[in-house]
């Protein structure tokens, strides 16, 4: 069983990284965790992002955020991805394995997944 | 919401919005009554907005015009045979400003819905709000499950935040492991 001295580990571990982190955030990945969100799946949704951002080695530059409602509760769970210098793009009706495409094709590859858009998704 | 884990992390993401620093989840099991207690010291509410909590139709948020979390609950509950008790203290009162949630359950009655993953739900919270405190507990006959960030931020120090993704796994493992040693 885990006990609380292995965050002694952690902080020493860590005491280099974070500093390159909090300069980070040029991509953020807001969720929308409203209980719309909640109801429709994003917890899942959300954990996935966390997840998979962090084995694809993204967490220097990707942020992976929280929100309330967005307002298109019907299109929950709502995932929106902000990026420096570009349009913010929104996915809709989202899952953790869509979520890990997204992580894999647009935030590792530049390539946003087309399918998953607001625009071409059927409610 | 498919299962309780879910209405505890939207009850409490209310407790977020109000500005909690401190945030409390408490679930006792005793004699087939699930007891949950979400506890905050955010900005709290006045009694007419207290009042209203259970109303659908009412919600301080402007992007849509229905509030659905209290009354989610509470139809939960209440399909047990449980009740839901809201206690709040405006910020008006500096010192002791707050909201208390209360609502049980009878874990025996058929409309119960599981309570699925409340390790994932703290572990959602903390990764949203990684400024705020939380305590955890889970007490049934079988097991005890504690968990205060503030112990760990005092091992932890200023500089690493609480939702740091090692932090993040650290949490789940050490709530999943008091679930299975006590098991």
């Amino acid at each position: 069983m885990k006990t609380l001295a292995e965050l002694a580990a952690i902080r020493e571990q860590m005491k280099d990284k974070v500093a390159i982190r909090t300069g980070s955030g040029a991509v953020r990945v807001v969720v929308g965790m409203a209980t719309c969100g909640i109801t429709a799946g994003a917890r899942p949704v959300l954990n996935a992002f966390v997840e998979e951002v962090t084995k694809a080695g993204l967490n220097d530059k990707v942020m992976v955020t929280q929100t309330g409602c967005i307002g298109i509760c019907q299109y929950e769970p709502v995932v929106e991805i902000y990026e420096d210098g570009k349009e913010k793009v929104t996915y809709v009706k989202m899952t953790a394995e869509k979520a890990k495409e997204v992580v894999e094709k647009h935030l590792k590859g530049g390539e946003a997944v087309s399918q998953y858009l607001i625009g071409n998704t059927e409610l | 919401m498919k299962d309780l884990s879910l209405y505890i992390l939207d009850i409490a993401m209310n407790s977020v919005r109000a500005g909690a620093k401190n945030i409390a989840i408490l679930l006792t099991e005793e004699n087939n009554v699930l007891t949950l207690r979400i506890e905050d010291n955010g900005c709290g509410m006045t009694e007419e907005q207290v009042e209203k909590l259970s109303n659908p139709f009412f919600t301080t948020r402007k992007t849509r015009k229905v509030g659905l979390g209290v009354p989610f609950l509470r139809m939960l509950s209440e399909m047990t045979g449980g009740k839901v008790t809201v206690t709040s203290r405006p910020e008006a009162d500096f010192e002791n400003h707050g909201t208390e949630v209360v609502a049980t359950f009878h874990t025996d009655h058929i409309d119960f819905i599981p309570l699925g993953d409340v390790v994932e739900t703290v572990v959602t919270l903390i990764q949203g709000n990684p400024d705020s405190d939380y305590v955890f507990r889970h007490k049934t006959d079988k097991l005890d499950v504690n968990m205060d960030t503030r112990e760990m931020r005092a091992i932890l120090g200023e500089e690493i935040p609480l939702n740091a993704y090692e932090v993040l796994a650290f949490i789940r493992e050490f709530l999943l492991g008091q679930y299975e040693n006590e098991n």
